[in-house]
């Protein structure tokens, strides 16, 4: 799984190379166009998100230490309600952004300076917290195939590697927005 | 680490006998506690003209939270040193691309080449 996760590092990595590529021309570009994104709803879905591994963890610890195949179904469910909390509030910013014409493409539109600029920062916006809704959705899935089996009582101490690897997976999604917060939400607030 | 799903079967002799590292509960709390405080604390200083050093704070803040989650949630305080090699390696080569491509961006023009700037 370790595996797998470093090439996650790096396919996420490459955006990330590009935005600080990006960033580091367009510095006020991008404070302005960050400063459009709803901080209250970024900063509540970082708080989701963060819960969302605890219940995680908390399922991985339940496997390990008993055969309760209900309380590890019931946190991975609450994991899976957390993740869809947090894809929730996504569609809504997401609508935000169409209502407001600020989703790149030909219906764009931007009053203030430097717009196609800020239109590279909402394509890479949208790119990478795209690729991390879809990482998202992808594990929402595992989820509930890992809970039908913990139901059945497939997991406990002798056998908790699904639900390891999965924990795994989802923290390293959770890693991934803990940078993507401050990196598209918190581009100099202060001006 | 993990056990092969195939070889598992084997490497339970004792029945019920926890296998890896179980982390204690008010571990995982106190983790989760403190990622919440500094969400709070990066969100709140972003607001605090630091001139140059606010990208800093932000960044340390984020490093320190993702090795929260990777030394506790995700057990690699608890793992083989391979394991620890491996990340360090994804990192290191995040690292080396980021460094790299910056080092062209950064230093274009400062001799006036042609065709760059």
């Amino acid at each position: 799984m370790w595996v797998f996760l470093v090439t996650e590092i790096l396919f996420f990595g490459g955006l990330f190379t590009i935005y600080t590529v990006y960033r580091s021309l367009y510095p006020h570009a991008f404070g302005h166009a960050s400063s459009t994104l709803d901080l209250t709803l970024g900063t509540t879905n970082t708080a989701v998100l963060i819960g969302s591994s605890l219940t995680m963890a908390l399922a991985v610890h339940t496997a390990q230490v008993s055969r309760n195949g209900r309380l590890i179904a019931l946190f991975l469910c609450a994991t899976m309600l957390l993740g869809g909390v947090f894809l929730g509030i996504k569609a809504v910013e997401y609508a935000q952004k169409f209502h407001e014409h600020h989703v790149p493409g030909p219906y764009f539109h931007w009053e203030g300076g430097d717009p196609q600029h800020v239109e590279l920062y909402f394509s890479l916006y949208f790119v990478m917290t795209g690729l991390h809704a879809l990482h998202m959705v992808i594990g929402e899935g595992v989820l509930a195939v890992l809970a039908i089996m913990a139901l059945r009582g497939r997991f406990g101490p002798s056998y908790f590697t699904p639900v390891e690897l999965t924990g795994l997976y989802w923290h390293f999604v959770d890693i991934i927005w803990i940078f993507l917060f401050p990196l598209l939400y918190l581009v100099e607030r202060h001006s | 680490m993990t056990t092969h799903p195939g070889t598992a079967a084997h490497d339970m002799p004792h029945g019920d006998e926890a296998v890896g590292h179980v982390v204690p509960l008010p571990i995982y709390f106190a983790v989760f506690v403190t990622l919440l405080v500094f969400t709070g604390v990066t969100a709140t200083v972003a607001f605090v003209d630091l001139g140059r050093f606010n990208i800093f704070v932000a960044l340390t803040i984020a490093v320190i939270k993702a090795s929260l989650v990777l030394l506790y949630f995700m057990h690699l305080r608890y793992s083989s040193r391979l394991t620890l090699l491996f990340v360090g390696i994804a990192f290191f080569w995040l690292g080396t691309m980021i460094a790299l491509t910056m080092s062209d961006v950064v230093s274009r023009g400062w001799f006036g080449a042609a065709g760059l700037g």
